[in-house]
Order: structure tokens, then C-alpha cells, then sequence
């Protein structure tokens, strides 16, 4: 069991350090500039708001759940030849 | 980092921190995590009613990812998930107006709190009873199975196997069979009114309220531990759904501050999922034993210290 967990947390740890750049880059181009749009429709449209909110994180949900996927995918093979 | 919603300034990194260990806990133990997210955002001067519906947003992202990794697993019952769905609802939007209304009030802080201290408390307490008791059943079947020379069987036990037994015999149709769960027959009102009771503490203490509804689907409907994670979280993605819309309505949503903290649960969210392929049930509850009362710890401290309530 310890070599099975050993091998699934050694393609994670690499996974992180690509997901720790690619999360960084995210912060600064992504969140810098919704933040002031969104406060605005915040105090005017609640709805929208609403709306909003539910779409950017299931949309954020599937984007970062593909994005772990294809990282584990590519890096399980290359640790496995290894 | 200012969040200028809910107007805190707090370090992304420890929102990324904080969502990585509510997504590990996710992944493996079929909860949202509000149980430590709602405190760990408290003490940094988030207000209790953005704590709540901030929570609950952050929770979808993750909860759609470690859902989808236990349905691959064979790890969700969709027929009881869906039966569920209906008191889910109406119980999130009855925790959530009765929010609204304590907001009213201006004692959301001192409600909610110790609310959650109490809960939190008794579901650590109660699960380590039945951990115990079933720990010791099992060695004295263990110590039978020997003497009798048979080979000890590792399955998933409680020792409270009764209490289903009895939900399961309630006369009050119509029923239903579960054959992912392994149950011939169970009054659909068992599951609308854990639903239900799931679905109002989503909505009052926020989160996906799994710290609820996971022993709820052990102990009351017999649902087996890796079973009731995958399904658990099938069910925290549509309250927490809901109670994301009904609470941004609302005003209680700082989208930014939930989108920061998911970043850091979508990579836990993965790891917990996987780990679970290597425990069994019990060791699965066990393991979620001090999780709850660091919960209420944090809670109590944040309580105490007389932290300002905005």
C-alpha cells in the first residue's frame, strides 16, 4: 500500500509546482480585472451578480479540473519510464 | 489582497492554503470542509454572513471536481442523489432565510456560532462512540472467526447497523430499492427528511453540510462509507448550487474571495479522492473524528477572542 501511495503522490508533487505557475499567472491577469467589475455589478444587478458568481466557479471547477487531469496525464507516463 | 465585497483584505495564500486543506478533506471524506473553511475565513475578519455563502460558492468548484473523480470510481448512487435533491432544496432555502433573518436581527455572529460548536461537537462525539463500539465488535468477531478457524473478514462494519435495519423496515411508502447501496427497500420519506436536515444546516451554517449528512447516510440509511462519500458530494454540489444563487441574492457572496480559495481545493479536492482507494470504511470515519472538533475550536477562539463582527 505505502509503494501504491508513494507512486500516486509522486505525479501530484510535480503536478503542484506546475499548478503553483500556472494559479500565480491566473491571480495576476484574471482576478485583477474582474475584481472591480464585479463589485460593480455586486452593488447594481443582483441577479446578474448571482449569475455570475454560479458560472465563474463551475466554470472555474471545469477548467481546473481539466487542467489537473491533462497535467496527471502528462506526467504519470514520464515517471513511469522512469 | 483586498476583496473589495466583502471588504477584508486577506493573503491569497492563505486562502489557497485553506481551500488545499478543505479539498483534501473533501476528496476523502466526502465533505465540503466548511467545518474549518467557515472558521479559518471568520478569523481573518470575514463577516459571518459572507463566511456562509462564500463557503458555499467556493464549494461547488470543488465539489464538481471530486465528484466527477468518485463517479469514475463507481463511488455515487445517482437514484438516491436525485431522490435527495428535492428536500435539499427546500431545506437550503429555509437555513438561508432564516439567515436572512437573524441578519435582521443583528445576532447572526452569536447564532450561528455557537450553533455550529454545538454541532460540530456532538458529531465528534457521536462518531467516536461508534467508532469505539464497532472497533470492539470487530475484535471480538475477529477473535471468534479465529477460534472457529475461519479467516477474518475485512468489510465495512458499524456497529450500529441496527439503526438502519429499523429505518429501513419504516412502513410509510412509497419506496424505493437502491441496488448501488445494497438496499432492497426504504421509505422515500427516510431520505427527504435526511435531505431535508442536510439541506437546512447547507443553508444556516453554510458549507455542503456533509459533517451532517455523511453520518446521516451511514448510520440512518445504511449507505456504505465509500458509497455515501461519492454520493455525499453529488448531493453538496446541488445544495451548495442553490445556496451559492439564493446567498449572492442575497448579498452574502464575495465571488473573488471563493474563486481564490477553490484554486487551492481543485488540487486537494484530486488528492483526497484518490487516497480513498486505500482505506477502509472505518478507518475512513476515524480519520474524520478530530476534524470537527478543530472546527469547533477555531470557532470557539474566533468567538472568544471577540473578533469584530462587520
Amino acid at each position: 500500500m505505502k509503494h501504491q501511495i508513494r507512486r500516486s503522490l509522486k505525479p501530484f508533487l510535480f503536478e503542484l509546482v506546475v499548478y503553483a505557475v500556472l494559479v500565480a499567472a491566473y491571480y495576476g491577469f484574471v482576478l485583477h480585472f474582474l475584481g472591480n467589475s464585479l463589485q460593480h455589478v455586486y452593488q447594481h444587478d443582483r441577479r446578474l451578480y448571482a449569475a455570475l458568481a454560479l458560472g465563474l466557479i463551475v466554470g472555474q471547477g471545469f477548467l481546473l479540473e481539466v487542467l489537473t487531469r491533462l497535467l496527471l496525464a502528462f506526467m504519470m507516463p514520464r515517471m513511469e519510464e522512469r | 489582497m483586498t476583496f473589495p465585497i466583502a471588504g477584508v483584505n486577506i493573503a491569497p495564500t492563505y486562502l489557497i492554503a485553506v481551500g488545499f486543506a478543505v479539498g483534501v478533506l473533501g476528496g476523502f471524506f466526502g465533505v465540503g470542509g466548511s467545518f474549518l473553511a467557515g472558521p479559518a475565513l471568520f478569523a481573518v475578519g470575514v463577516p459571518m454572513n459572507f463566511v456562509v455563502g462564500t463557503d458555499l460558492a467556493h464549494i461547488v468548484g470543488k465539489s464538481i471536481v471530486a465528484a466527477r473523480k468518485h463517479r469514475t470510481l463507481g463511488n455515487i448512487d445517482i437514484k438516491l442523489g436525485a431522490i435527495m435533491v428535492v428536500g435539499t432544496i427546500g431545506g437550503v432555502e429555509c437555513g438561508a432565510q432564516f439567515i436572512q433573518w437573524l441578519k435582521h436581527t443583528a445576532r447572526v455572529d452569536w447564532v450561528v456560532g455557537p450553533t455550529f460548536i454545538v454541532v460540530l461537537l456532538g458529531i465528534a462525539g457521536f462518531m467516536t462512540w461508534e467508532s469505539v463500539s464497532t472497533l470492539r465488535k470487530q475484535r471480538r468477531e475477529h477473535t471468534r472467526d479465529l477460534a472457529d478457524g475461519e479467516h477474518p473478514s475485512r468489510g465495512d462494519h458499524s456497529a450500529l447497523a441496527f439503526i438502519s435495519r429499523a429505518v429501513h423496515r419504516i412502513s410509510l411508502p412509497p419506496y424505493v430499492s437502491l441496488p448501488v447501496s445494497g438496499i432492497a427497500s426504504i421509505s422515500v420519506w427516510a431520505i427527504l427528511v435526511v435531505a431535508f436536515v442536510g439541506g437546512f444546516f447547507s443553508g444556516f451554517l453554510g458549507g455542503g453540510a456533509g459533517y451532517i449528512r455523511m453520518p446521516c447516510f451511514i448510520y440512518l440509511l445504511g449507505i456504505p462509507t465509500h458509497i455515501a462519500v461519492g454520493t455525499d458530494l453529488f448531493e453538496i454540489v446541488i445544495s451548495a448550487s442553490y445556496g451559492t444563487v439564493t446567498h449572492a441574492l442575497k448579498g452574502n457572496v464575495d465571488i473573488l474571495i471563493a474563486l481564490v480559495m477553490h484554486t487551492g481545493a481543485a488540487i486537494g479536492a484530486q488528492l483526497g479522492a484518490t487516497l480513498t482507494q486505500y482505506f477502509v470504511g472505518l478507518r475512513i470515519r476515524m480519520a474524520f473524528i478530530p476534524l470537527p472538533l478543530i472546527g469547533a475550536g477555531l470557532m470557539l477562539h474566533s468567538l472568544l477572542t471577540g473578533h469584530p463582527a462587520k
